[in-house]
């Protein structure tokens, strides 16, 4: 099809709405700040802002079978839409009078185009032109040739993983009206672990390690009820057993349910692992070494990460990663869990509140990337429960003395700081010391989609778009973006509705709250206080912060000085919080809606002027009085 | 006790998570009331101790008004005691209403005032009332094992949102309170063996019937602490009908150097949080630091029956009366607790509901939270009303998981669409 010439009336627009207020969705502003004056207004667009709205026509054009660039007032316009109704097809209408950027939207179709005027008609990404053109394609029969479905690939879409970011794109386009492929495939561990769909977070992840948490914190409960009156006379011992096999159970119902969804959404599911073979195509591979090839306008990557191993002697023969611990059929007895992520430390901590004898060997620092006082309070109320902490150490073998379930390891490990070199002897050797993408043998490089080398990560622009146009990423393959599932759930959920939904909305990866289920709970949101010292200068920040006795804890007689409460606020700015901090009981559900008041702008006065509910936690943070500047003591006297 | 009660239910989970006890475990009152009372006497030093530190003058007297500027209090040996000054702030609080039309209701009724201090079991309990401490109450009595009915008269958590309110006693129901719905107590006798006989009417069929209890323990509301006060000497009004102290916005009574806080004054919600903020304000204000006055709206609350109910702001009722049913959109789901599966729990009553103005950037007007931890989960999300939260913002933050509080921040329903609220999966 020819571009067509100009034609048609090009007057300016009223500029009363935003290109992104299809739906309602705004740019929140926090109160008592002005919004910003969108800057697509004028013409005078920045080459940023040009390329972005660029790629957003395009996305548009490419999601939808027929998009029609129309003035309400256009009389031209109406007669294509009469057309396009009369034929029974539902077209994308973007009235460029009716929103705020409308003026620009024009501009960037003219270079699209070569064609200034409207209605500006595209039919399967396909530019018609005009008015008259569209008219005569319907007369001359390339209208319909063009309406018929693109028939040159299989599936609009295929996802590359199922997992929590995957899936959730999945059922979106499927929703959506797209013909989509999940590929999921699980490549057993060293160990020889797999499962079901459903991907990390459900298999080897939040849902297993919350359960063996919940266990833990049961056997606190257990000694705490006897101050609370409740009476019991024999030794209480935990059967490893009963757990998992209780966890699994529920975790095979979660894997039905997703297929089950997915049926439900008429999204196709093969258990079948892929590799890219050329552009638009992709190869799967079943268990049984089955090939077969698929193609696709669109693809996915969602393929997460998987836990590292030391690469020492030993480590892939005997030890364990989380991917085996949570359906591990035998009590792991005497535990050395090597390394200091959440990951680490969560293991370690629910571990040792069943009863097991843990040690953690630590290379550096602990849950690096977080706040690292609070990282040494979670630390340190996990050596009060019995964890014992081998700081500055790296496993130099292990090796097997016994076989068994569990057997007996030695492990050999040096000093980071000299020549010093340490032996133990454990049933069980955890490694958690980080995770690799899976990005290095699915045949990204054959159709050139660039990853970070080193991390394996791939980066994306800020519409989750790898360098290759048609290829996209979510969740934890993602580089310099949080790896946690509702943020994957969310990436992928938005990024279905904007490739097929004609939607805008974008990820929003800032302020997202977080929480490590150690046995004392750590929630936080925004800054950690190193982070926000480089961002904002140590002069104009305001700490608040203080210890805190829940209340559950008077009566059990537990430590009156541990949990503790900070905030950071930003002087210069009205004395907003930054940074939100939480050590404590349930700090996973504190802190959500404190997230939500810090979307909305949260200040230190919003947080003084609020009534807190009594008698909880999460009230202590209306009533942060001392700051850390001053110096004052914060402990709880006792009684 | 509502954490001893639960701790009660977690013993229960704990099997299925793997903890092997020969028996279930039994519940001594009498340990528990002991620790709790402890820590209760420990608070009470330690108020003393901070007055002390603080330079405050206390005295452990009943003191009512002589004149405007002077009160009296009486010693105990008798001597009387008299004391001026320039500001006096009322903050006497209010006591539990006895129904004293009831024949036996004072002499063998107890009230919330009195379970608390009990050394012994109160045993097969008949909690009266519907008020959020007879719930309360009622529901920690059961989860710690002993028999407990709830007689409510009309409805229950009256001025709380009633959809909330009828899960919350569906709930309690299910846990194992036996609520008799729309009786009336008539009567309380002692039996020869000890026991008191209750006789009620059911107010519908006007059909009378007979229960006998352990303890009976009346929680139909509670009466301001000013009768004794002498308040008309003073010149200090009182609203004839709920007799609390009339005050104004800066909290200063019909006397303007007289002020009243907390559950003693008219108006104000009976909550600890806000009688302390209020003390704290009128104490700056007072001295010249500051002229803030309380903000009363958006109060948060919680109620801590078997399964907490947490609110902030408006109820879908109040809402709808103010907006109109046209200008409110309700967003909702049931959800189920990650820890309710292990152990199979029941979690029928999870919900949560957020009332929004329907036109955009729909503003959240309220908040209901009805799950474990529901105090936890409801303040940070007052906050958030605070600032001024619209429903995309909420929906624009990112879940922590896997929580119950995430749940509000992934309320995709509206009830007038008519769709299954019921969340599935982990999407």
């Amino acid at each position: 099809v020819e571009v067509s010439p100009p034609h048609g009336p090009g007057r300016g627009a009223t500029p009363n709405r935003r290109l992104g207020d299809v739906r309602g969705v705004s740019v929140p502003s926090p109160p008592g700040r002005r919004a910003r004056l969108s800057a697509a207004v004028t013409s005078r667009l920045s080459s940023a802002a040009r390329e972005e709205l660029r790629r957003r026509l395009l996305g548009l054009i490419e999601g939808h079978r027929v998009v029609i660039f129309s003035k309400s007032y256009c009389p031209h316009s109406t007669r294509v839409k009469e057309l396009f109704s009369s034929l029974g097809v539902e077209c994308n209408i973007l009235e460029l009078d009716q929103v705020d950027d409308g003026v620009s939207v024009q501009e960037v179709l003219s270079e699209l185009t070569n064609q200034r005027t409207v209605p500006n008609i595209f039919v399967n990404k396909v530019h018609v032109g005009g008015c008259d053109r569209t008219f005569q394609a319907h007369q001359s029969g390339l209208l319909q040739k063009l309406l018929q479905d693109d028939p040159a690939y299989d599936y609009d879409l295929i996802v590359i993983g199922g997992g929590s970011g995957g899936l959730s794109c999945a059922q979106e386009a499927a929703v959506l009206g797209r013909k989509v492929l999940v590929l999921d495939f699980v490549v057993p561990s060293p160990q020889g672990t797999s499962w079901g769909l459903g991907g990390t977070c459900v298999n080897v992840g939040c849902i297993p390690k919350k359960l063996m948490h919940q266990a833990a914190l049961l056997g606190q409960a257990l000694t705490d009820s006897r101050k609370f009156g409740w009476e019991y006379s024999q030794q209480v011992k935990h059967n490893w057993g009963t757990m998992t096999e209780a966890i699994q159970n529920h975790i095979g119902s979660l894997n039905w349910g997703y297929r089950l969804s997915l049926r439900e959404k008429t999204v196709a599911y093969i258990n079948s692992y892929g590799e890219f073979v050329e552009h638009h195509k992709i190869k799967a591979t079943n268990g049984k070494g089955q090939e077969t090839c698929y193609t696709a306008a669109k693809f996915v990557v969602a393929t997460g990460e998987r836990p590292r191993y030391l690469g020492i002697q030993g480590d892939k023969e005997y030890c364990i990663t989380s991917d085996d611990l949570f359906s591990l059929p035998y009590c792991p007895g005497t535990t050395l869990v090597v390394g200091a992520s959440y990951v680490a430390l969560e293991c370690a901590g629910f571990l040792a509140g069943l009863g097991l004898e843990v040690t953690v060997m630590v290379r550096s620092v602990l849950l690096r990337g977080f706040d690292q006082e609070m990282a040494e309070r979670v630390g340190s109320y996990m050596e009060q429960q019995g964890v014992r902490f081998l700081r500055k150490f790296v496993p130099v073998v292990v090796q097997q003395l016994e076989k068994g379930s569990p057997g007996k390891l030695k492990v050999v490990a040096k000093s980071t700081e000299g020549p010093e070199t340490i032996e133990g002897v454990y049933n069980t050797v955890l490694l958690a010391i980080g995770r690799d993408s899976c990005t290095k043998k699915m045949g990204l490089e054959k159709i050139g989609v660039k990853i970070n080398e080193k991390s394996g990560k791939i980066p994306v622009n800020d519409v989750e778009q790898t360098n290759v146009p048609y290829v996209y990423a979510v969740g934890d393959v993602l580089e310099g973006k949080p790896e946690l599932t509702p943020i994957a759930v969310q990436a992928g959920k938005l990024l279905a509705r904007r490739l097929f939904g004609g939607r805008l909305e974008k990820c929003d990866y800032v302020n997202v709250p977080t929480v490590v289920f150690t046995p004392l709970e750590y929630g936080c949101c925004g800054y950690s206080e190193e982070r926000a010292v480089e961002v904002y200068q140590k002069e104009n920040l305001e700490v608040y912060h203080t210890l805190f006795w829940p209340l559950e804890w008077t009566v059990a007689c537990r430590d009156n000085n541990t949990c503790y409460a900070k905030i950071i606020c930003n002087k210069l700015d009205d004395d907003r919080v930054i940074g939100f901090h939480v050590l404590g009981p349930n700090a996973g559900e504190i802190i959500q809606g404190f997230a939500a008041a810090m979307k909305c702008g949260l200040t230190k006065q919003l947080l003084d002027d609020t009534i807190g509910i009594h008698p909880t936690c999460a009230e202590v943070f209306t009533t942060l009085q001392v700051t850390k500047a001053s110096g004052l003591d914060i402990t709880q006297k006792g009684c | 006790m509502h954490q001893a009660a639960l701790l009660g239910g977690m013993m229960r989970d704990a099997p299925r998570y793997g903890w092997e006890m020969a028996q279930p475990a039994l519940h001594s009152w009498r340990k528990m009331a002991e620790a709790v009372q402890n820590h209760v006497k420990s608070l009470n030093w330690g108020h003393r101790v901070q007055l002390q530190d603080r330079k405050v003058k206390y005295f452990n007297f009943k003191a009512s008004f002589v004149n405007k500027h002077t009160v009296c209090g009486v010693l105990k040996g008798g001597k009387e005691i008299l004391l001026s000054a320039e500001h006096i702030v009322i903050a006497t609080g209010g006591r539990p209403r006895y129904p004293t039309h009831i024949e036996g209701a004072v002499e063998y009724g107890i009230t919330s005032d009195d379970l608390f201090w009990l050394k012994e079991s109160p045993g097969k309990t008949l909690v009266v009332g519907a008020s959020y401490v007879a719930l309360e109450c009622a529901g920690f009595l059961t989860g710690l094992g002993l028999d407990a009915t709830i007689m409510i008269r009309s409805i229950p958590l009256r001025a709380f949102d009633q959809q909330m309110a009828s899960l919350v006693t569906e709930h309690m129901a299910v846990h194992g309170t036996r609520i008799l719905k729309g009786c009336m107590p008539l009567r309380v006798e002692k039996l020869p063996d000890g026991q008191l006989q209750v006789t009620w009417v059911d107010l519908a069929s006007d059909r009378r019937d007979m229960g006998t209890f352990d303890t009976v323990l009346w929680a139909t509301g509670r009466v301001p602490e000013t009768r004794s006060l002498n308040l008309e000497k003073a010149g200090v009004h009182t609203d004839p009908h709920t007799q609390k102290i009339l005050v104004d916005a800066q909290d200063a009574t019909s006397v303007p150097h007289i002020y009243a806080i907390g559950d003693v004054a008219e108006g104000r919600p009976e909550l600890t949080p806000t009688a302390v903020m209020a003390g704290r304000l009128l104490a700056k204000r007072l001295c010249g630091r500051s002229s803030d006055l309380m903000d009363y709206d958006n109060v948060p609350t919680t109620v801590f029956t078997p399964l907490e109910y947490g609110c902030v702001g408006l109820s879908e009722e109040a809402a709808v009366a103010l907006h109109g049913e046209e200008g409110v959109e309700v967003y909702h789901a049931y959800y189920k607790p990650l820890e309710f599966t292990v152990p199979e729990r029941d979690a029928s009553q999870c919900y949560i509901k957020m009332v929004c103005l329907r036109n955009p950037p729909q503003l959240v007007l309220g908040l209901h939270f009805l799950g474990p931890n529901a105090g936890e989960v409801t303040q940070g999300f007052a906050l958030a009303l605070k600032c001024g939260a619209s429903y995309e913002q909420v929906m624009r933050t990112v879940g922590i998981h896997p929580t119950c509080a995430e749940e509000v921040s992934k309320l995709r329903i509206s009830k007038r669409s008519g769709l299954d609220p019921t969340v599935t999966g982990c999407g």
